[in-house]
């Protein structure tokens, strides 16, 4: 019994690392996924039996571990990822979170969806090819989505005979070229998906490799200030009316915290409304909290019976977001059916909707040499583009840069309602 | 400086929470899908932390195939009638006794695959137009591009070819006449994440999740609960063992482990060192191995 509870408690202590990976077609990105879930032990029997089959039936003399994260079937039969796909695995330290994305050049758009939530990005490199236009591509759409940590696994050293200079060679060009870009912290590691070096075991065929493992990083890479502690903003996503006896008079406002710190007995100011108030108590199931951070889901209490509703925001009066109806954003198109210029979209920002005009293309960036297409304002699918937008009503928002959560917007057509874009605010 | 840091459950828990208000705000009438299984307890467990101290705003809708373990039932009552739920229950029997549906014949007959219809009437009855479930995308590979607002389309179905992007904390549930929602709040959950949860929480099971005797019998290796459900061969003795289940559904296609796990530390203990991911117990899924996908598209949770 005493173990289980240290095991239990154990469990309690860990945290969450969620992480996109990315790389050409056949760079080994499915094989690395399944080497980390083999090697860390997060593969059960009958997922293995069920790979070890598959691999036969098709000749393999090994059991191709990149089985193990195929998606769905008509995928399994065209023999390639169309889609995000998402795996967990934990060793005692984390938990992981998995973005599979596919590298295909028509899917920006998974790799922008799929790097959206992640806290690292892994961007593969064939060590034979070295650098090519897709890794200036996933690399750029990393920088540009704000993930705060980028690994490059230079793979398939294997068949470079594990040779250093081939690896300081291809990490020299990736230093060279992410410079340009706004990236706080890259690594870079020698590795083979296939045999296993570096990946979550340290290579016996390059000691001169003093880094640690991939897991290793995965594991102790500081995440603790990947959400912004210093500004807050609480998007209000739902008001709380118990309307029983002993609640009679309760309001609370719910939602999750998109930044800063918030505690009881703090002056905050509400908007759009401009009223200031304080907060009386930050609420949950298991009794009042002391204090409240992002990513937290919690309901607040204010001292003063305002009118708030969805969509508002509560913030501290000598820290407030950008309130505005003109606001310029790095757009990413998701949808089959270009964007119409001067067209009119939904949009969701935090707990806000509303309804927007493309007022202006500024450019359309080629994503393989990052230059500006001026003259180009035709915006198709996996296209990123500089859009000036004009909101029905102001949004209360923050720099990209600055907030992932206050900083982003989807654009929602109005007649399929499907997802067509995803906007960085500049 | 402190340090501002949520241990992963509380994180995952945090953004579970977020979905589920995001469909009370999003969704004119949305339900909860309740199976009686610890998932659908744990998203039930997480609705109502989500908004209390007001009561949880959705119904419970269970579809009941007639096949449950009695436990279930008794287990499901007790529980919506502390939550202060309204539950309501689609019916198998029902669509069986209508003619929309035919019983399957025969010694591996299971109304498991029945359930899709009764659940897509369910739905167009009470005319819901999000319903939330416990289902999670370490289960199975057909599920590890689920979304968590999955969009259906006037027949229920799932196009997975053809899902919505789903980027940041931003959830698209606009949709046209008809069309409706799945929701799945713990998609990013695996099942010790689950079992560690309730651990936490202190939350209550049914008894069929713990160790106890029960009268048995096996066929291809898996071990099922006698019942008058199944046709029983000759060859298939009956037999006393002490089991437990890791999933909970229709005694005809759910297979029990032989265990002494008895606590939730326990089956934590046992989860850890299980080789079978939970759903090599059902019988349901090793039909084919794209099983799960082709229930999925028909609009199976
Ligand atoms: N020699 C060698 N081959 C590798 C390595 N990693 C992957 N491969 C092979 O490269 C091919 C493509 O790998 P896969 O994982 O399917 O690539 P993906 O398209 O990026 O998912 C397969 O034949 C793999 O066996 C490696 O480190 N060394």
């Amino acid at each position: 019994m005493g173990d289980n509870n240290t095991d239990s408690k154990g469990y309690l202590d860990m945290e969450l690392l969620r992480f996109s990976t990315a790389g050409s077609v056949d760079d080994g990105k499915s094989t690395l996924i399944g080497r980390l879930l083999y090697d860390s032990k997060s593969i059960f029997e009958d997922q293995y039996e069920a790979i070890e089959e598959s691999s036969k039936r098709k000749g393999d003399e090994n059991v191709n571990l990149a089985l193990l994260t195929d998606g769905l079937r008509d995928e399994r039969e065209q023999g390639i990822t169309i889609d995000v796909a998402y795996r967990y695995f934990a060793t005692p330290r984390r938990k992981f979170i998995i973005a599979d994305t596919p590298g295909h050049i028509q899917y920006t758009r998974n790799m922008v969806t799929g790097a959206s939530t992640a806290n690292l990005a892994i961007i593969l490199v064939d060590a034979r090819k070295g650098v090519v236009e897709q890794t200036y591509r996933h690399t750029f759409i990393a920088s540009l989505l704000g993930i705060p940590h980028i690994v490059f696994c230079i793979n398939k050293m294997d068949l470079v005979d594990y040779d250093e200079k081939v690896y300081q060679k291809i990490k020299e060009e990736v230093e060279a070229f992410s410079s340009k870009l706004d990236v706080k912290d890259i690594r870079f590691i020698p590795i083979s998906a296939l045999k296993g070096d570096n990946v979550v075991n340290q290579s016996k065929n390059m000691s001169w490799f003093k880094g640690g493992t991939l897991l290793y990083v995965l594991e102790n890479i500081h995440i603790g200030s990947d959400h912004n502690h210093i500004d807050c903003r609480f998007p209000v996503q739902h008001v709380i009316r118990p309307h029983s006896d002993k609640y009679h008079d309760y309001r609370g406002y719910a939602g999750r915290i998109s930044g800063g710190v918030f505690k009881p007995g703090d002056d905050v100011l509400v908007l759009p409304s401009g009223f200031s108030s304080k907060i009386k108590s930050i609420d949950s199931f298991n009794g009042e909290l002391d204090e409240a951070f992002a990513p937290m889901s919690v309901t607040m209490q204010l001292e003063d019976d305002i009118d708030i509703s969805r969509g508002d925001m509560i913030v501290r009066d000598q820290n407030r977001p950008n309130v505005g109806q003109d606001v310029d954003i790095m757009l990413c198109w998701l949808n089959q059916k270009a964007l119409t210029p001067n067209g009119k979209y939904g949009i969701r920002h935090t707990t806000n909707e509303a309804r927007c005009l493309i007022k202006n293309i500024q450019y359309k960036v080629d994503i393989n040499t990052l230059h500006r297409l001026e003259d180009d304002k035709n915006i198709g699918m996996n296209d990123i583009a500089r859009v000036t937008l004009r909101t029905t009503k102001p949004l209360l928002y923050d720099k990209y840069t600055r907030n992932r959560d206050t900083g982003s917007v989807i654009l929602i057509d109005e007649s399929t309602h499907e997802t067509v874009g995803a906007g960085m605010i500049i | 400086m402190k340090s501002y840091n949520l241990t992963h459950l509380k994180e995952l828990e945090a953004e579970a929470i977020f979905i589920i208000r995001e469909v009370a705000a999003q969704f004119e009438n949305p339900a909860i899908l309740f199976s009686g299984g610890k998932d659908s307890i744990t998203v039930a467990h997480l609705a109502r932390k989500a908004f209390y101290p007001a009561k949880v705003p959705f119904p419970l809708v269970h579809i009941d195939t007639g096949h449950n373990f009695p436990e279930t039932i008794e287990f499901r009552d007790k529980f919506i009638g502390e939550m202060g739920a309204k539950l309501l229950v689609g019916s198998v029997q029902e669509s069986i006794d209508e003619g929309k549906v035919a019983e399957e014949k025969g010694y591996n007959a299971s109304r498991n695959g029945l359930q899709t219809v009764t659940l897509l009437d369910t739905i167009e009855k009470y005319k819901f137009d999000a319903c939330l479930g416990g289902a999670r995308r370490d289960e199975e590979k057909a599920r590890a591009k689920e979304r968590f607002f999955s969009h259906r389309d006037e027949f229920g179905q799932w196009d997975p070819k053809n899902q919505r992007p789903e980027l940041w904390n931003l959830f698209n549930g606009k949709k046209n006449f008809g069309e409706n929602f799945r929701v799945f709040p713990i998609s990013n959950w695996t099942e010790m994440d689950v079992w560690q949860y309730i651990l936490m929480e202190g939350i209550e099971l049914p008894s069929l999740y713990f160790a106890h005797k029960r009268e048995v019998f096996e066929r291809d290796g898996t071990i099922m609960a006698k019942c008058d459900f199944i046709e029983q061969k000759d060859s298939e003795d009956t037999i006393n063992k002490t089991v437990r289940f890791r999933t909970i559904g229709d005694m005809t296609c759910t297979g029990a482990v032989e265990s002494s796990a008895s606590t939730l530390e326990d089956i934590i203990e046992e989860v850890a060192a299980s080789r079978l991911t939970e759903r090599g117990t059902r019988a349901d899924d090793k039909r084919s191995e794209a099983a799960m996908e082709d229930r999925k598209k028909q609009g199976y949770f």
